[in-house]
This record gives structure tokens, C-alpha cells and sequence, in this order.
């Protein structure tokens, strides 16, 4: 087992730093000299030249990489063009936000999906199979953004029942912040919530059809103890499932929290792009990407619990 | 006996197997119902110019944010006046070929690529998957927006962002196809029977190949117009004042408590087009009894 960590572990190592290195090159994409912002446009030769050294600009590409690599590690993800912060600072500021929204749209995606997605695996063929599935294709195909619209115009505009903007600032009672999470938690839990139930379906109805599962049912195992051994099969790869859904989720956020304009990352994203803010944009996007790879390494993790066979590969 | 044996039993010819694929297909009343609601949208679309006589670009102030069912404007105004049915139909068009457009070249980009590692196998193979499995270490909406989001805003270069996120899982899929297919016996009696990698690939590979991957590109087709008109949600993607689907959901955000339907409206379009690709794709399976 120990053995297996250290192997996930240090093959985690060179994804984090192809990450790193995409998250770099991301700056080189833009169009436009990087100096233009700094620089007056009648500059000298020399000028330039002084410019680009103060910012390290005029040494090869590899280097650049492994000093910004370098100061990354320090934590120091360099300053928003736009508000002149510490992009570090400003993320710290909203991850908390979209880590709380996520995890709320994820305890209802994975509820509801793995719940579904059971029913419909056990009852494969029949209306509740076909409930639950149409449930699921909508909940995939709908566009998150609209639907948080939609649900806006229903429950925001029309019923009243819910806020439709913001986090409640100042300090809200937790009522008054949960209040104002549910619309947006909805909108971000449709897409995973619907691979979820498609996925533990698909996993729940091949299980049934295996034979130890008749071989148990002969044995006179009840319903329940049936369940718990098919649960068992089908974890290890639903887990793995509900891992990448979850980091998708935490991307979607970008566009459900442009809708709420819920101060989380998707909305410093957004002003990223808006404001063309390429250092924010860079850090952002680094720690999302970060978080997600992350996730895939607690998900390797959590996996040979389930399934002791995985870590003996 | 023999007198059954001498008459002539009618012997249904063999149809192929694209037929068969589509005779399944015709029976399933949901794919039925997708073909004709995608067909409807993408005809009208195509046919915008002849099917309204308004200009998508231009409004009139007095007309603003006129509801739906106003004569001479059945589906409303928008924000600036502008006849709302006659920009959902130019705005599709938008919408559509930002969907499309890069899940065809993923197709074909991607395609190649995993039919290459899958064939080839060994070192190819390897420095092709790990070089895929980089794209997969990012959730790919947010490597879409980081993409689009460096370059700037723009049609093209929207295209660009969600070609480059769409190509590595059709890599995949194409390579997981081939590499089964590679084993068959029937690929190594025509090895052995002394034809060419080219041939191979051409006669038994892509026939064989062909079909899960379209399953799998229709399934694209849904989540690259999300992807497509999310982008152009949130000011990447198509500028003002292109109609573009994600754009007009953006801009009538300002009307969701005066004019909730309009603002909603372009929604449908997209999830009508989205749910009705995913839902092909799953027939598609079906009637290919890929299981």
C-alpha cells in the first residue's frame, strides 16, 4: 500500500509540472508585445533592451519557465495588472467562495446522481430506469449558464423565494449565505449530477447481470447484503467518476458565477478576461488546474481502499 | 423432402452494415424525433435570409424589449430593438458552426493521431497518449477559457481553444478502438496475406473504428456547443454585434425581471440542439449494438 502511494505520488510529480509549463506558455499565447503596457511607444533601442532585462524577458524561454516555476513554489504568482494585488491574494480571496459553492453543488450531484443512478440500475428497462435517464441526458445537455437563468426568472423573479445576486456581504448568518447559494449550487450540479447517473447506472445494471451476483442471490443472501456487495464493485470507478465530475464542476463555476456574480474564481476569471488581465488569468487558472490534479490524486488514493486489487498492480 | 429443398427460398441479400445501422435507427421514434428537431433548427438557420426580411443588426429604439407574440415581431425585440426571431435564426448559424466546426477537425486531428498510436503501438504510441494525458490533467472548459481567454476574444479564436480541448478524448476513443481492432485475426491474415499498413488501415481499420467514434463525436457535438456558446457568454468567443446564441443570453441578461421569456430564450435553442445530439449519439449506439 505504501508502495502504491509513493508510485501515485511521484507519477503526480510530472503532471503537475506539464501543468506548470502550459500555464506559462498561456502568457506567450497572447498577442501583442508584453512590454507595450510599460513601455512608451517612441522607446529607444536601449530602453527596450533595459526593460526587458528588469523583467527577465531577454533570457531563453527555459529559464523564464524555471524562475516563474521558482516563485510559484514560494507562493508568489505575481501582481494583477488590473487592481495591482498580489494575484496570490486575490485567489485566496475567492477560492474560498467557489470551494464552498462546489462543495455544495457536489453533495448534490453526487446524492442525487449515485441515488438515480442506483434506482435506474436496478430497475434497467423500466419507467423509473426511464425517469431517472431522461433526468440524467437533460441534466447533461443543459447549458449550466442558461439554467441559471432560468432558475433566476423562476425563483429570483417571479416566486421571490430566492436572492439571485451576490454572497450577502458583511457577515451573513448562515441561513442568509446558504440562501444564497442554493440557485447557483443547482445550475453547477445538473451536468455532474446527470454523468453520475449515467455512469452508476450503467456500472449498477452490468453488476446485477454478473454471475456472483446470482450466485449470492441463490446462496439466500437478502436484498441488503446483495447490495452491499454490488455497492463494493461498482465504488472504485464511480469514485473515479465523481472525482473528474467534481473538477469539472469547479471549472463550470466560471460561467454559473458570471450569472450569480458570485465572488468566487469564475468571477475573477471573468474579470480576468475582461480586463485582459493576463497575470490573474494565469494564476487562476493554475490553481484551478492544480486543484484538479489534486482531486485525480486523492481519487488514486481513495480507490485501492475500495478495491485492494488496484494497488497490487 | 427434397421437393422443399428444390424450391426456390427467397435469400435476403446481405444490406451491409451502415443500412442495418440506419434501418435501426429509423425505428427509434427518439432519434426520429432528434433528426427532425435538429433538421428543423439547422434548416431554418441555414434559410434565415429568406425566412425574415429584418436585419439581425439593426434595431429600432422605440421597439426595445417588446414581448413575445408583438405583431411583426413574433418572438419579441431584443435590447436594441432588434427583431429577436430573425437573431436566433442568424445567431444559430453562429452558434452552430462554433460547435461544429472544431469537433470536425478534432475528428480528423484526433482521429488520425489515435488511429496512428493505435496501429503503430510501441514508441509512437506512448509519446502520442502521454502528450494526450497533459490536456487531461486540465478540466476542459477551464483550459478552453484559458486558451480563448490568453488569445482574446474572437470567433477564430474560440475555434482554436475548443479544437485544441476536443482533439485529446478523440484521441483516445480512437486509439482504444484501434488497438482492439489491431488484434483481430482477421487484421493478421490480411498481414500475413501480405498487404500493406496503409491498406490495412484503410479497409479493416477505419470501417471498424468508424463507428464508436462518431458515437463519441455526436456526444462532442453537445457538450462543443455549450462549450461554444459559454464562451461567448462570458465575452470570449463572438463580439457584438454578431448574433451568436451564448452572446444574446449574455446581453438580455439586463431583461431576466422585465422580459423573463426573452431573456431565457436563446437557452432553448442551445439545449434543444445539445440534448438532441446526446440523445442521437445514444441511439446511435443502439443501433450499432455497441452495447
Amino acid at each position: 500500500m505504501i508502495a502504491y502511494l509513493l508510485k501515485r505520488l511521484a507519477a503526480a510529480v510530472p503532471v503537475a509540472l506539464a501543468v506548470s509549463l502550459i500555464c506559462f506558455l498561456l502568457v506567450q499565447l497572447a498577442p501583442g508585445d508584453p512590454l507595450s503596457v510599460v513601455l512608451p511607444s517612441d522607446a529607444t533601442q536601449e530602453q527596450i533592451d533595459a526593460t526587458k532585462a528588469r523583467y527577465g524577458l531577454d533570457r531563453p524561454l527555459v529559464v523564464q519557465y524555471a524562475l516563474w516555476l521558482g516563485n510559484v513554489l514560494q507562493g508568489d504568482l505575481g501582481t494583477s495588472i488590473a487592481t495591482g494585488r498580489p494575484v496570490g491574494a486575490e485567489i485566496a480571496n475567492a477560492l474560498g467562495y467557489s470551494l464552498s459553492l462546489a462543495a455544495l453543488a457536489a453533495g448534490m450531484a453526487v446524492v442525487l446522481g449515485v441515488g438515480l443512478g442506483m434506482v435506474a440500475g436496478y430497475s434497467a428497462g423500466g419507467w423509473l430506469d426511464k425517469l431517472a435517464s431522461a433526468i440524467a441526458i437533460s441534466g447533461v445537455s443543459v447549458p449550466h449558464y442558461w439554467l441559471g437563468i432560468v432558475l433566476v426568472v423562476v425563483f429570483s423573479a417571479e416566486l421571490n423565494w430566492l436572492p439571485a445576486m451576490g454572497a450577502a456581504n458583511g457577515d451573513p448568518g448562515l441561513t442568509d449565505r446558504l440562501r444564497h447559494m442554493i440557485l447557483p449550487a443547482i445550475a453547477l450540479a445538473a451536468m455532474p449530477m446527470g454523468i453520475i447517473t449515467r455512469s452508476v447506472r450503467a456500472l449498477v445494471a452490468e453488476t446485477l447481470g454478473r454471475e456472483f451476483v446470482s450466485a449470492l442471490v441463490a446462496r439466500g443472501l437478502g436484498q441488503g447484503a446483495v447490495f452491499v456487495h454490488v455497492a463494493k464493485n461498482v465504488a472504485p470507478t464511480a469514485l473515479a467518476v465523481l472525482g473528474v465530475q467534481i473538477g469539472y464542476l469547479m471549472a463550470g463555476s466560471i460561467l454559473v458565477e458570471t450569472v450569480f456574480a458570485w465572488p468566487g474564481t469564475g468571477s475573477l476569471l471573468n474579470q480576468a478576461i475582461l480586463q485582459r488581465d493576463l497575470p490573474l488569468l494565469q494564476g487562476t487558472i493554475l490553481v484551478l488546474a492544480m486543484i484538479f490534479v489534486g482531486l485525480n490524486l486523492i481519487v488514486d488514493i481513495v480507490q485501492p481502499l475500495f478495491d485492494p486489487r488496484i494497488s497490487r498492480t | 423432402m427434397t421437393a422443399t429443398l428444390t424450391q426456390d427460398v427467397p435469400i435476403e441479400r446481405s444490406t451491409g452494415y451502415w443500412a442495418g445501422v440506419w434501418s435501426r435507427l429509423r425505428r427509434d421514434p427518439v432519434s426520429l424525433a432528434c433528426m427532425a428537431v435538429l433538421a428543423v433548427i439547422v434548416g431554418a438557420c441555414v434559410l434565415a435570409p429568406w425566412l425574415t426580411s429584418h436585419d439581425p443588426a439593426v434595431g429600432s429604439v422605440i421597439l426595445r424589449l417588446k414581448p413575445v407574440g408583438t405583431p411583426g415581431h413574433i418572438l419579441g425585440t431584443d435590447e436594441l430593438g432588434r427583431d429577436m426571431l430573425t437573431r436566433l435564426l442568424y445567431g444559430g448559424r453562429t452558434s452552430l458552426v462554433m460547435g461544429a466546426v472544431p469537433v470536425v477537425l478534432a475528428l480528423l486531428i484526433g482521429g488520425s493521431l489515435g488511429m496512428v498510436a493505435g496501429f503503430v503501438g510501441g514508441r509512437v504510441n506512448t509519446a502520442i497518449m502521454r502528450s494526450v494525458d497533459v490536456v487531461f490533467a486540465f478540466p476542459s472548459i477551464l483550459l478552453a477559457v484559458a486558451i480563448a481567454g490568453a488569445m482574446g476574444a474572437g470567433i477564430v479564436n474560440a475555434l482554436l481553444a475548443l479544437t485544441i480541448v476536443l482533439i485529446p478524448p478523440l484521441v483516445r476513443v480512437t486509439e482504444a478502438a484501434t488497438t482492439q481492432v489491431r488484434r483481430l485475426d482477421y487484421v493478421e491474415a490480411a498481414r500475413a496475406s501480405g498487404a500493406g499498413a496503409f491498406t490495412i488501415l484503410r479497409v479493416h481499420v477505419v470501417g471498424n473504428v468508424l463507428g464508436p467514434v462518431l458515437v463519441y463525436a455526436a456526444s462532442q457535438l453537445s457538450v462543443a456547443i455549450i462549450m461554444a456558446a459559454g464562451l461567448s457568454f462570458i465575452g470570449l468567443g463572438a463580439k457584438p454585434p454578431t448574433p451568436e446564441w451564448g452572446l444574446m443570453l449574455n446581453t438580455l441578461r439586463g431583461a431576466i425581471y422585465s422580459q423573463p421569456m426573452l431573456a431565457a430564450l436563446p437557452g432553448v435553442f442551445i439545449f434543444a440542439v445539445s440534448l438532441s445530439f446526446n440523445l442521437l449519439s445514444d441511439g446511435l449506439r443502439q443501433a450499432m449494438e455497441l452495447g
